[in-house]
């Protein structure tokens, strides 16, 4: 029976899927175990239920809280992919500010708004927390992977450790922040 | 000279003498301890407590760097106990300040960074207090930015103890503490500073650097103060 991946990204930049798409002619070798049923990459609406779930990004808006926990609820195991998953990373920058001092900054004070900006205010929009913080503060986390972003390599390893059956193990040579 | 006598560390036995502490001794013989505060050459202070170890019929943790040696002393510096403490003092470290490696200009080249890769450490348990820490660049050739600082003072001790300036002080305490320049002035404006860089080249994160330092090409070279502190020591 394949196994089933997930993937998303929250509060992140997308560079860690960029990541995930540099493991190249290896992702046969993933598609020969799983099926990956929700990603940015596949049309789908709510993510389903899964064996393994790859989140990527901090935890920055109302949605995100929702999300993370239904992923969780869905997942047998979960993944934080990338620093702002598990550390929250430079998103978390804006945590010395108050959001309404963040929301101001970026849309009505930035110069390149020519005292013009607004703040956006459309209800599809999720609302910010008042704290960024990275998974592992709203759920279980099973597996780190650090890095900014994790190198496709890591990323390759731990997923076929975890398709295998195996226990992926991210000692000192394989760990990497930046 | 006072007579050496033997101790026990991880069951093996080591030869101290009077006076030296048990990181010195576990540095002859070779046996390793995560040490960031400390700096061979400048005077010990216990501030990062990493280099924690157990000393039987000790019933607390001891820093070995401050802890002297002492006749039929049994340490050991491996265990379940010091690796999860150390394993503790490494994320609380990465929780007090804003150590974002993916945009610091030491990453990659940075001692922290190292060591918390040598633990092991996958992610930080404790909650980041996110404090707000300024950047002090008005100094011509350095930046201090306190996002980085872990208080490990050998900014402090090498400007006193090596350069003789006594620039660098600690104000405040526990979450409050900052590194300070003078009595607290910009660095740019100190008279006292002599610009010598030894406490960026000491410095075991981003937080001094050269200003024209980009994200990730930080060089220091703590070695080269290393060697001159061991050129002053030695006699003629």
């Amino acid at each position: 029976m394949k196994k089933k991946i997930g993937t998303v990204w929250l509060g992140g930049c997308s560079g860690c899927h960029m990541s995930l798409l540099d493991i190249d002619e290896r992702i046969l070798d993933v598609a020969a175990l799983a099926d990956i049923v929700k990603s940015p990459v596949v049309d789908s609406k709510e993510f389903p239920d899964v064996d393994v779930a790859i989140v990527e990004g901090a935890i920055i808006t109302d949605q995100h809280l929702t999300e993370v926990r239904h992923i969780r609820a869905h997942s047998k195991i979960l993944i934080a992919l990338g620093n702002c998953a598990v550390t929250a990373n430079v998103p978390a920058y804006r945590n010395r500010v108050t959001k309404e001092e963040a929301l101001k900054c970026a849309y009505v004070d930035a110069s390149s708004n020519d005292s013009a900006g607004q703040m956006p205010d459309s209800p599809e929009l999720g609302k910010l927390l008042d704290r960024v913080r990275p998974l592992h503060e709203a759920v279980k986390v099973d597996y780190y992977i650090p890095g900014c972003p994790p190198s496709a390599d890591l990323i390759f390893y731990v997923l076929s450790e975890l398709l295998n059956g195996r226990t992926p193990n991210l000692d000192k040579e394989k760990l990497k922040y930046g | 000279m006072n007579a050496s006598f033997t101790i026990t560390i991880d069951n093996q036995s080591v030869e101290a003498t009077p006076g030296e502490s048990l990181l010195e001794v576990c540095r002859k013989a070779n046996i390793p301890l995560p040490v960031m505060c400390d700096f061979k050459g400048l005077s010990p202070v216990g501030a990062c407590r990493l280099c924690l170890v157990e000393i039987e019929g000790v019933p607390k943790l001891l820093p070995a760097c401050t802890t002297l040696v002492a006749p039929n002393q049994a340490v050991h510096t491996q265990s379940d106990k010091l690796r999860k403490y150390r394993r503790m003092i490494i994320e609380l470290i990465f929780s007090e300040r804003n150590h974002i490696c993916a945009i610091c200009v030491a990453n990659n080249n940075c001692e922290l960074q190292k060591m918390a890769y040598e633990l092991g450490m996958d992610h930080v348990r404790f909650p980041y207090l996110t404090p707000v820490c300024e950047v002090d660049a008005s100094h011509e050739k350095y930046v201090m930015d306190h996002n980085r600082c872990i208080l490990c003072t050998r900014c402090v001790r090498v400007c006193s103890e090596i350069e003789g300036a006594m620039t660098r002080d600690v104000m405040g305490r526990g979450f409050d503490a900052r590194i300070i320049t003078e009595f607290k002035q910009p660095w740019g404006d100190s008279t006292g500073c002599t610009s010598c860089g030894k406490c960026v080249q000491v410095c075991p994160t981003g937080a001094l650097t050269p200003n024209d330092a980009a994200q990730g090409r930080l060089k220091k070279n703590p070695e080269l103060v290393a060697l001159l502190i061991e050129k002053r020591e030695a006699k003629p």
